[in-house]
């Protein structure tokens, strides 16, 4: 039975991955078709590099997710707390509100913000409303309710003490908040940022709805391009992003299993320290 | 103490802003008409002659959804038995794929099961007649499997996680089999996960577009499709609101039914 649940796990993994195979190898291809192999060459990479749109639309595109993720950040995270003090039957409407975004469909949230944008260029008489700033409330607004879904988790898990004793031993409640509370729930707020920041970068349905011709980003750009005659530099592209991607992941895991390690070993010490204690008391 | 709970007014303001008050305006539109701006129930009328395609999207979705449980659930049940290092990277190597651009993703499919196709041109080599394996229903499931697959796996595999073992013991000393154990004890408890799983790959399923333009013909045109190019081709903004409308109203229905099925209403996060 576990044999067969190894296998059939490295199939499901190999079925995720041929895609990926096939795009990685038609990078390298000289034909412009990824079913025929024309030779190796490395011409699609120059390419990509004397291209003046891809780039660009690869920079807009990371602009968009670092500025969209910290803003969502910030207003989740304070938005968090207010929630943990409320109560329950406030905190359940705040709570209906995020969910809507999140059990909406994509393309209904991107319709919706359309009309909303038509709706507010005609109030201001303006033509299209739609490009940089569209895009960016956009982006905020799908990317809160991952910051709320796992900041506030990290809040109900913390003891409530720790804040009072803060406060008892001198600390102002600001002093309290930034020293304690904020250092308590730090991993749900980075793992929702960069949940947020990866949602963002990779967005394509809802950007595709509120972007304006002056504004694109790289998602809306492929989805552009794959209408066209097949270029093969966004292959490389994709390969070279692939590339970053699987490093910084790497490196993240890397450091998490060593974090993990540093804790056990402390906690050991820490165990360790209070039998001595106990044997000397 | 300060005052936090004011913390979250901004939040409020925003999400109102840009969630509740859009709703409202998707609403308007799909009661009124497009050029006198009067009230009518002539778009919700027409959205009778959508109604195979509304099946249609619902039928390919939710196959796609329970082919992605029935696929998901072993591999997600034996990466939690997995030692921890094992777990971190079985974890990244299902979620990698969701980091690319699933157009991308859906490009390549193309490029594999196409007529002059790479699947295709492997059958011909061994002498055999090329499949017609692109531009049908089987394509477009094929598609929606692949793209959400990570989001089936990921709820189901950290509700698994938290299973407590000695419940499995506990089954098995007093007489469970294995089916049983699986049966009676591991899958009813893993339901959060199955239910959030259910939700996160039927969601964007049902509302799709570009999958079925890729790898679909015009017999498999889905709602999204539809929606889309009320927007971007046929402008048409009102029929495109009161189609999401109704597609809003499904997908609600859709998720209250499984969560009344299943009676729990806990939902897992990944």
């Amino acid at each position: 039975m576990r044999t067969f649940q190894r296998t059939f796990t490295y199939l499901v993994l190999l079925f995720l991955y041929i895609p990926m195979v096939v795009l990685a190898v038609a990078s390298f291809n000289a034909g412009t078709d990824p079913a025929v192999w024309k030779g190796f060459t490395l011409h699609n990479y120059s390419e990509l590099f004397a291209d003046g749109v891809l780039l660009p639309m690869l920079l807009n595109s990371v602009i968009i997710a670092v500025l969209s993720s910290l803003i969502a950040t910030v207003l989740g995270t304070a938005a968090s707390i207010g929630m943990h003090d409320m109560k329950p039957r406030l905190r359940s409407m705040y709570m209906t509100v995020t969910n809507i975004p999140m059990t909406n469909p994509d393309i209904v949230t991107g319709v919706s913000l359309a009309l909303l944008f038509a709706f507010a260029g005609t109030l201001l008489k303006m033509k299209s409303v739609l490009g940089f700033v569209t895009l960016l409330i956009a982006h905020i607004t799908f990317s809160l309710p991952y910051i709320i879904m796992s900041v506030l988790p990290k809040l109900s898990q913390m003891d409530p003490d720790l804040q009072e004793a803060a406060m008892d031993l001198g600390c102002t409640p600001r002093q309290a908040f930034f020293k304690v509370v904020l250092h308590e729930i730090m991993p749900g707020v980075i793992s929702g940022a960069l949940m947020a920041f990866t949602m963002s970068l990779d967005d394509f349905v809802i950007s595709y709805f509120v972007y304006g011709p002056k504004f694109v980003t790289l998602p809306v750009e492929i989805y552009n391009y794959t209408k066209k005659p097949l270029q093969p530099k966004i292959y490389a592209l994709f390969t070279l992003l692939f590339m970053v991607i699987l490093l910084v992941m790497i490196v993240m895991t890397m450091l998490e299993a060593r974090d993990e390690k540093q804790q056990t070993q402390r906690r050991i010490a820490f165990r360790g320290g209070r039998n001595r204690k106990e044997v000397r008391g | 103490m300060i005052h936090t709970k004011r913390l979250a007014t901004p939040y409020i303001v925003w999400m109102v802003l840009f969630t509740v008050v859009p709703l409202g305006i998707v609403f308007y539109y799909a009661f009124t008409d497009s050029i006198t701006g009067q009230f009518t129930l002539e778009n919700i009328i027409r959205i009778q002659s959508y109604m195979p395609i509304f099946i249609k999207s619902i039928w390919l979705a939710l196959i796609s959804t329970l082919v992605c449980l029935i696929i998901g659930y072993p591999v997600a049940y034996y990466i939690a038995q997995c030692p921890p290092s094992r777990q971190r990277l079985l974890y990244l190597l299902v979620m990698l794929p969701m980091c690319i651009s699933f157009l991308l993703r859906t490009m390549a499919w193309v490029s594999l099961l196409d007529d002059t196709g790479i699947i295709n041109r492997l059958i011909q080599a061994m002498g055999m007649k090329p499949l017609p394996l692109i531009r049908n229903n089987g394509a477009v499931i094929l598609g929606m499997v692949y793209n959400y697959l990570p989001y089936m796996i990921l709820p189901l595999y950290s509700v698994i996680l938290k299973i407590d073992s000695r419940l499995i013991e506990a089954a098995q000393d007093l007489g469970c089999n294995s089916p049983q154990v699986f049966t009676k004890v591991i899958f009813p408890l893993s339901m959060p996960g199955v239910i959030s799983g259910f939700t996160m790959v039927f969601v964007p399923a049902v509302s799709t577009f570009y999958i079925s333009q890729k790898l679909g013909s015009s017999g498999t045109t889905l709602i999204g499709d539809v929606i889309e190019s009320q927007f971007k081709a046929a402008y048409n903004p009102n029929l495109g609101a009161a189609l999401s409308l109704i597609l809003m109203v499904l997908v609600f229905i859709c998720i209250g039914i499984t969560r009344r099925v299943s009676g729990t209403e806990e939902v897992a996060m990944p």
